[in-house]
């Protein structure tokens, strides 16, 4: 015969093990996909010919490529997540407070281009925006211009098709948020004498931040590592991070140099987060709660 | 605009805005096809307490949503004093409204929750302070301003909504089902509290809720719901001695329905007994008696003269702490029951299961209503 005390602890012995196996899966993709080349990219950027040196690092301080590459990254960065919460703030609000029937199409039409590729998306810009594409000669048709503007091959370009690839990532999270805010409080805000503006600002407002922060967050991040599109439409010109990172690669064969610009990009996003993360519970940035 | 009405009531608290009184004409409400509420005619007197009580989906919060301005009526119009407000959104219709889950503002700190009203009606910033606090006193909660919504318990978020709704003197309150969330004794004593506010305030109060005891406490008048209609509006006492309809018979009060034949103007016949009632028989030819528990009483040796008398055998007998419920299968017919004080005396009066029982009830209690047409 057992005490029923140690029963219960070998119980929960047992139980802890389930658990562990149970997330072995998960854990073991983690540390391979993740763990393990972050820690190959922070020895590589303190490696340069087989030995330790900080000379990736010194890099960043003697070429000024480098400071204007950060500058421009993140403030193309800030401008597309400015702009993605001023269009994806109203999307959404639309898709919260409609009949059910309509907020579904909404989301829809916000899920939809989830559905075709990024790089796709980003050829369809080129051909719209180009020289001779259909927006110039749309405004030159008009009569609103007599030369072609220049759409792309610039900031503008960049701005454009990476706003449009991001504003979905700002609309989820600030849905799921919204959603979540139950409509007794608007009524009771109405009832209470609050206008339609000031029930907004007084109750829909606030209780929407959680959902501001992460989107914000969201987009903020993705902007700064994003590749593809400013690479098509920035036409070499818009040299963000990214295209530093790959230049070091594909061109100067310099690992070493790329794994820097890799961590201190990595550095820079995780000090953002943790600011963010004092204003909000990182689950609720990342959309549990 | 909201506290237009006078505040001059010498007995009137601080918070006293006076009150105002509210008619809804043939209101109607559809769903599609489907009818929430079905031509609800009701006044409401200024300061009266009035509570509708009804099964559930008998169409209470449809009702209390059209007074709210919530929900426009499909026909039928609302009426506050003279004006009619069917068509005026709820932030111009200067009512309080406390609702079933208190509704109040996560964000927001108590003290700022109960100013809410103050500030979206622009009143002077200087008054806020002094007001809330009169406020959150009247519901005993000074000293709690700074607290967080979410570190109140229960009862306490129940009082911060009610403070809400009255901190602006509303000449009408909503309520509903606001002390649905609390356990039996705090409902109790909030009961107590908000029949206390409710004569302080002056204000006319509409409180919906599905508890018939809760109802009776409270209310100057009960307008009973069912299926969207109005099945009788009356004070509680008319309420129990004279429901309109089976329905309210059996929903006020513990009853038993047993069908019975007109045997005269005032009187019929249940088997071989006759029982005569107060009152004149309704109209119809199916009578049903309501016989409600408390309202008969085990006859011990001596019977008293003027009494109708029902026989029986005791089938059960529940002891059911203050009282007893016994069981009674009447000779020739239905299984009724009686409520039996469960002091010794009373107990005394009860033989044992399976041994014969006279029930006595007096012609004043002896309620006759329609039976349902199907
Ligand atoms: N928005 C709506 N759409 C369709 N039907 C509705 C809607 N609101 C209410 N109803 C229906 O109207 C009827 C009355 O609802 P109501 O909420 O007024 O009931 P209630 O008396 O308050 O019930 P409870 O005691 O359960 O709160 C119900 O049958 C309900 O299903
Ligand atoms: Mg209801």
């Amino acid at each position: 015969m057992t005490h029923p005390g140690t029963d219960l602890r070998r119980h929960e012995r047992r139980e802890a093990l389930l658990v562990l196996a149970l997330l072995f899966p998960a854990l073991a993709v983690v540390t391979v996909l993740l763990v393990v080349p972050l820690a190959w990219l922070a020895v590589q950027s303190v490696t340069a010919d087989g030995a330790f040196s900080l000379e990736h690092y010194r890099r960043f301080l003697a070429e000024d490529i480098y400071w204007r590459s950060f500058l421009l990254t993140f403030r193309i960065a800030l401008i597309v997540t400015v702009l993605a919460l001023g269009l994806g703030y109203p999307v959404a609000y639309a898709a919260a407070t409609l009949p059910r029937r309509w907020s579904v199409v909404v989301l829809g039409l916000v899920i939809l281009p989830f559905w075709t590729s990024v790089l796709v998306r980003a050829y369809a810009w080129m051909v719209l925006l180009q020289r001779r594409g259909l927006v110039n000669a749309a405004l030159q048709g008009l009569g609103l211009t007599d030369q072609p503007i220049a759409l792309i091959n610039n900031e503008f370009g960049t701005v454009l098709a990476t706003l449009h690839i991001l504003v979905p990532f700002m609309v989820l999270p600030l849905y799921a948020t919204m959603q979540r805010i139950p409509r007794d409080l608007l009524l009771a805000g109405a009832s209470l004498g609050g206008g339609p503006a000031h029930v907004f600002f007084r109750v829909f407002l606030p209780l929407s931040m959680p959902g501001v922060v992460a989107g914000t967050v969201l987009v903020f991040v993705l902007a700064l590592g994003f590749y593809i599109t400013p690479e098509l439409l920035g036409g070499g010109r818009t040299f963000m991070v990214s295209m530093l990172v790959s230049r070091n690669v594909e061109i100067y064969n310099q690992w070493g140099a790329a794994s820097a610009i890799g961590v201190v990009l990595l550095l820079c996003v995780a000090a953002l987060f943790w600011l963010a993360s004092r204003v909000v519970p990182v689950e609720r940035i990342m959309g549990a709660r | 605009m909201a506290a237009a009405g006078s505040n001059s009531g010498v007995n009137g608290g601080p918070l006293s805005g006076g009150s105002i009184g509210v008619s809804i004409r043939n209101a109607t409400r559809r769903y599609g096809a489907f009818t929430a509420l079905d031509d609800v005619s009701l006044d409401v007197a200024p300061g009266e307490f009035l509570s509708l009580l009804g099964p559930s989906g008998s169409g209470k919060t449809t009702l209390l949503g059209i007074l709210g301005g919530f929900t426009v009526p499909s026909s039928g119009s609302v009426h506050f004093g003279e004006a009619d407000v069917t068509f005026v959104p709820p932030h111009k219709r200067g009512i309080g409204v406390v609702f079933q889950n208190y509704a109040l503002f996560p964000h927001l700190s108590v003290a700022e929750n109960v100013a809410f009203p103050l500030r979206a009606r622009r009143e002077p910033k200087g008054t806020w302070g002094r007001r809330v606090a009169e406020a959150l006193a009247m519901v005993e909660l000074a000293g709690y301003e700074d607290r967080a919504i979410s570190q109140l318990s229960g009862g306490q978020r129940q009082r911060v909504a009610l403070a809400r709704a009255i901190v602006f003197r509303p000449r009408l309150i909503l309520m509903d089902e606001p002390l649905s969330a609390l356990d039996k004794q705090l409902r109790e004593s909030m009961q107590i509290e908000l029949r206390r506010l409710h004569r302080q305030l002056e204000a006319t109060i509409i409180y919906v809720t599905h508890d018939q005891r809760e109802a009776l406490t409270m209310s100057d008048r009960i307008a009973i719901l069912r299926g969207g209609r109005l099945a009788q509006v009356d004070t509680p006492e008319r309420l129990h001695d004279r429901p309109a309809s089976a329905f309210v018979a059996s929903f006020i009060g513990e009853s038993t329905l047993v069908p019975v034949t007109r045997s005269g103007p005032d009187s019929v016949a249940l088997g071989a007994a006759t029982l005569r009632s107060a009152r004149p028989l309704p109209e119809g030819a199916a009578l049903l008696l309501a016989l409600q528990t408390e309202k008969l009483i085990a006859a011990g040796d001596s019977v008293p003269d003027g009494y109708n008398r029902l026989t029986g055998r005791v089938t059960d007998i529940v002891y059911q702490g203050e009282s007893l419920k016994v069981f009674l299968a009447l000779d020739g017919g239905p299984e009724i029951s009686l409520r039996q004080p469960a002091h010794h005396a009373g107990r005394r009066a009860i033989p044992p299961t399976g041994a014969p029982l006279t029930a006595l009830i007096h012609p004043q209690d002896t309620i006759i209503v329609p039976a349902e047409s199907a």
